[in-house]
């Protein structure tokens, strides 16, 4: 009688503290967003992705790791989208708030300080937003890049160009900032190998509005492609006096800018403007776990009314990376979970992802591929098209 | 009470103080003990507990603290508004980076390097710009930033736009990222005091008494026999060389450095705000200053209602002060308590 | 060669605009000795109205310019009550201070209202075609705009009798207190004539380009720049001030890199200063 309530009791012991554990455990992650300052536009639209991610798993219970059942908790500041305060803030978020898990603030300068602090506190970062290849050649053990690298850029451009006329003249003129300028380096390299003629190269300062003059020097120097651009704000105004001007390009790829819905204020000076993209909500990837695009896109329009970038597309499969991390991992301890994620190699609605492991550029991102989108007229509308790879298009070239 | 009267005002009083004090040596003053006892506080507090979070918001207070008292050498003590001031930081930042990255120097040397490097360019352009008066030499400063930041963002050998980042093996000579931090900011607090020091020993020197008269009345130095031009130039000089050592050890614990940031107009003159708030021409004020808007700043920042108009309580929190109170907070204390005049510097 | 000559015109119209701008900074620093700071945040008033007015409300987008003036002149004068009234008269750094102050909270205000996402006002115009270079027709419309305020600016100060008051204040305030004019009316009424210079070159420039709430702060710097060249207090010698660097950076561009002429123009501002200071065009000033 006794060995049988003693029973009774341990199991309703084992059921009660089984039960509370479930409920209790929260996993805590930590970032920074530039809710104001000049990156607000796209590091918002990164943010989003997060919380949305972060709301589906809570509303399914959470992330199961270990038999346990962990809470997603967001901790998150504003970086005013300047490096000044992201060292501090990050440091806070590891020591005060205790976070386990970081993802990273916007745009690659941001990443790039916020970076060492994660490295020296030893947590891993998944970066998001980030494309700038240096940070990860500077001898890191926890960052995972979400985003191809800014070598890859332009590569689709070059390529598509290439086919579509071999003698054109290449014009190179981008923002004069870390990022815009990693893109470039690389391009530069992709032009002259594919057998195309540079007739410009020059940066321009970021704080440039009137790119009347750098235009003039387009048109003189005869270039019938336009590589470059940087962000939003220069892109658009670049396009926009790009089609002012006549410049008489055939083709225009610019970074960053295009992809944003609110490119299509531009109206006609948006036509046939293509952009390298990490992700467009037509993809059509085949995803290993989690929602495919048109899902992710649907929940997105759903919650926020507007359709997502892939800034937006970004923040939210870098939840769902590391949530699939931890559940292989079956535990919150940076080492294992940090194993699993260097051996990773699979595909979401993001695209097929793989981290280098290779110690001079740990965490890169070697298996994202990039698309190339184009604004059209579809019906008197304006909407963007996939166009490169041939594997992924959606609408043919507009030359 | 005006900024020119109320540093006027304190000026008279150094003035009147410096005859008799001087005799006094400076171990023997209060207000050397006082800057001690502050220079120890830092270091100490956050060291007992292993209490990182506390040192990095203590480290920021220290660089801007170290800021604004070298800001008070030229601004405070002669008048002449210097809007901007970082590009000394800048600078020091960019020297002693490259000298780690590049030459693989040791950071107290490269450090030590900057500082002296940017004393003297800052020697050659003051001697340059100081000829100009007033708003003039303002905007002159204004546009001496913006044309080095301009040059560094073209300069390739400093990384151009980009910038410069450290490789993670910078820390390993210091005994790893941990330990580095540590000692960087143990040498910060170190610069800082430092800094204290070096404006209250001028202000209490037959130098620093030139540089009052300077600012109460150019021309009438000039005529007493102030060697003006020299002076305004050693006092620019000098107001240089700590920012731009800090600059150096600052940049480092960050790991990069690029233009935008190094260069930072509003950090300029968030750094005039600090010496407007404490109090312009005191020591104590420029310490104080600095130390409670960028604690304000960290709360404003921090604190989720307020994050979105961070800028425009900062904004109303400095109007208020020019136009209500000029004198700063030490304009305040010697209103209220004349015998701190004698006190707090 | 031709390219030469293509931006060397580019520069001028772009520089007409700068002119303007930079006129609002130089007749408030003229009339009182105030160098006003919030200049940038006004210029994005004026872009802004810009986009209200013409997106929000559909007026015609050159329609919003008379409107600007007049926003732009009583924000002048409710700034001047503000931040300016108090400090005028004492050291030069506390106008600096308080007209900063002002700054920050409007532009602080702007991003908590708008945040710091683009804004752009199409102005669908035909331009000017030679020879492969298109000289837009919103340059050009500016251009004009922006002489012909100047223009009547030039006839309020010289034909009205406020505009005597005016200049009788920036020569020797204590003088026209003593003869009877109003002198606090006046600088308050300069002060709202600056700003409204320097809004309404803001809707002009918003015809031109895209614009953020942070877009003020690059055409502040020009207009210190181009105040300097024109010799601070001189508003014809802004104009022509403007002109000059749109010259100086048309003429720039087609040699060197486009990223080193922000180095050229600082370098020449700091120059201008110490060798020149009272501007190049100093003999421009009545």
């Amino acid at each position: 009688m006794t060995i049988n309530r003693l029973i009774l009791i341990t199991a309703a012991a084992l059921l009660t503290f089984s039960q509370t554990s479930a409920a209790d455990d929260t996993l805590t992650i930590g970032f920074t967003v530039s809710r104001t300052g000049k990156l607000n536009n796209d590091s918002i639209a990164q943010m989003r992705g997060f919380e949305l991610w972060r709301d589906e798993l809570n509303a399914k219970g959470g992330i199961a790791a270990g038999g346990k059942q962990y809470k997603v908790n967001f901790v998150s500041y504003d970086d005013e989208s300047a490096n000044a305060r992201v060292q501090q803030l990050y440091t806070r978020i590891i020591n005060q708030d205790k976070a386990q898990f970081l993802f990273s603030p916007y745009s690659s300068g941001v990443v790039a300080t916020a970076a060492i602090v994660s490295e020296q506190y030893g947590r891993i970062m998944l970066t998001t937003g980030a494309a700038e290849e240096k940070t990860y050649k500077l001898g890191n053990k926890n960052l995972f890049q979400v985003y191809s690298s800014a070598d890859l850029y332009l590569a689709g451009a070059v390529q598509a160009v290439k086919e579509l006329n071999s003698k054109a003249d290449v014009a190179l003129v981008y923002k004069d900032d870390p990022f815009s300028k990693a893109v470039l380096q690389s391009a530069r390299k992709q032009v002259t190998e594919a057998g195309l003629k540079t007739a410009l190269d020059e940066a321009y300062s970021p704080e440039t509005t009137d790119f009347g003059p750098i235009i003039n020097k387009i048109v003189s120097a005869k270039a019938d492609v336009l590589l470059g651009g940087g962000h939003y704000p220069d892109g658009a105004t670049l396009a926009r006096q790009l089609y002012d001007h006549k410049a008489g390009l055939k083709w225009v790829t610019l970074l960053v800018a295009p992809d944003s819905p609110n490119f299509a204020t531009l109206g006609d000076a948006a036509v046939g403007v293509s952009v390298p993209s990490q992700w467009e909500p037509q993809v059509s990837f085949k995803p290993d776990f989690g929602p495919t695009a048109e899902e992710f896109t649907q929940r997105f329009q759903a919650k926020y009314a507007i359709e997502p970038g892939y800034h937006a597309a970004g923040g939210y499969a870098a939840g769902v990376l590391l949530q699939h991390a931890i559940e292989q991992a079956g535990t919150l301890d940076q080492a294992t979970v940090a194993d699993v994620l260097n051996k990773m190699d699979v595909t979401t609605m993001f695209g097929r992802t793989k981290f280098s492991t290779n110690p001079k550029e740990h965490g890169l991102q070697i298996g994202h591929e990039m698309v190339l989108a184009q604004w059209q007229k579809k019906d008197g509308k304006l909407v963007k098209e996939v166009i490169w790879p041939k594997a992924a298009k959606t609408a043919d070239i507009l030359y | 009470m005006t900024a020119q009267e109320g540093s006027q005002g304190v000026a008279k009083a150094a003035t009147q103080r410096s005859d008799e004090d001087r005799s006094v040596p400076l171990w023997r003053r209060p207000f050397t003990w006082l800057i001690v006892l502050v220079g120890l506080a830092f270091a100490l507090l956050p060291a007992w507990g292993d209490n990182v979070q506390l040192r990095e918001s203590l480290l920021l207070a220290a660089v801007y603290i170290t800021l604004a008292s070298s800001l008070n050498i030229i601004l405070g003590y002669t008048g002449y508004v210097n809007f901007g001031n970082i590009v000394f930081f800048g600078l020091g930042g960019y020297i002693c980076l490259y000298l780690v990255s590049e030459w693989l120097w040791p950071l107290a040397a490269a450090a030590l390097i900057a500082g002296i490097s940017v004393s003297l360019l800052a020697l050659i352009f003051g001697l340059g710009i100081l000829r100009l008066r007033g708003a003039f030499f303002a905007l002159a400063t204004i546009g001496v930033n913006e044309a080095v930041k301009a040059f560094v963002s073209n300069f390739e050998p400093w990384g151009g736009a980009t910038g410069i980042y450290l490789s993670l093996e910078v820390y390993e000579p210091l005994g790893g990222p941990r330990q580095a931090l540590w000692t960087v900011y143990f040498l910060i607090v170190a610069v800082m005091t430092a800094s204290l020091f070096l404006s209250y020993l001028i202000k209490t020197s037959k130098f620093g008494l030139g540089l009052l008269a300077i600012g109460e009345n150019e021309d009438a130095a000039a005529v007493l026999g102030v060697h003006t031009p020299l002076y305004k130039a050693l006092a620019y000089s000098v107001s240089a060389f700590l920012p731009a050592i800090v600059g150096g050890l600052f940049f480092f614990k960050t790991g990069i450095i690029e233009p935008g940031g190094a260069f930072d107009l509003t950090r300029s003159i968030e750094t005039i705000v600090m010496v407007m708030l404490g109090g312009l021409g005191t020591v104590t004020g420029a310490a104080l200053g600095a130390f409670l808007y960028e604690e304000l700043r960290g709360v404003l920042l921090t604190t989720e209602a307020f994050s979105h108009f961070q800028l425009v309580i900062a904004g109303l929190l400095l109007l208020v002060i020019v136009l209500f109170a000029p004198g700063g907070l030490m304009g305040f204390i010697y209103r209220r308590w004349p015998r701190m005049r004698r006190l707090l510097e | 060669m031709i390219g030469v000559v293509a931006s060397i015109i580019d520069g001028v119209l772009v520089g007409a605009v700068y002119g303007l701008a930079a006129m609002g900074l130089t007749l408030i620093w003229g009339v009182m000795n105030v160098i006003n700071l919030t200049h940038g945040a006004m210029i994005v008033l004026g872009m802004f109205a810009l986009y209200f007015l013409a997106s929000a409300l559909g007026l015609p987008p050159y329609g919003a310019v008379p409107v600007t003036i007049v926003i732009g002149f009583v924000v002048g004068v409710l700034v001047y009550w503000i931040a300016v009234h108090r400090v005028i008269g004492r050291a030069h750094l506390m106008s600096l201070l308080s007209t900063f102050a002002m700054n920050m909270v409007l532009i602080g205000l702007g991003t908590a209202l708008f945040s710091t996402s683009p804004y752009n006002v199409p102005v669908p115009l035909p331009g000017i075609t030679w020879r492969g270079y298109t000289f837009t027709g919103t340059h050009v419309v500016a251009a004009v705009l922006a002489l012909l305020i100047a223009g009547l600016l030039y006839l309020l100060l010289y034909r009205t009798r406020i505009g005597k008051a005016i200049r009788a204040v920036a020569d020797n305030r204590e003088a026209a207190e003593l003869n009877g004019i109003p002198t606090t009316q006046v600088l308050s009424f300069a002060f709202g004539l600056g700003v409204a210079l320097a809004s309404v070159s803001g809707t002009l420039i918003a015809t031109l380009f895209p614009f953020t709430v942070l877009s003020g702060g690059a055409y502040e710097l020009k207009s210190f720049v181009v105040t300097v060249l024109g010799g601070l207090g001189n508003p014809a010698g802004a104009l022509m001030g403007g002109v000059a660097l749109g010259l100086i950076e048309g003429v720039a561009t087609p040699f060197m890199p486009v990223s080193w002429t922000p180095i050229i123009e600082f370098v020449l501002f700091v120059a201008v200063l110490i060798l020149f200071p009272r501007g190049i065009f100093a003999f421009a000033r009545s």
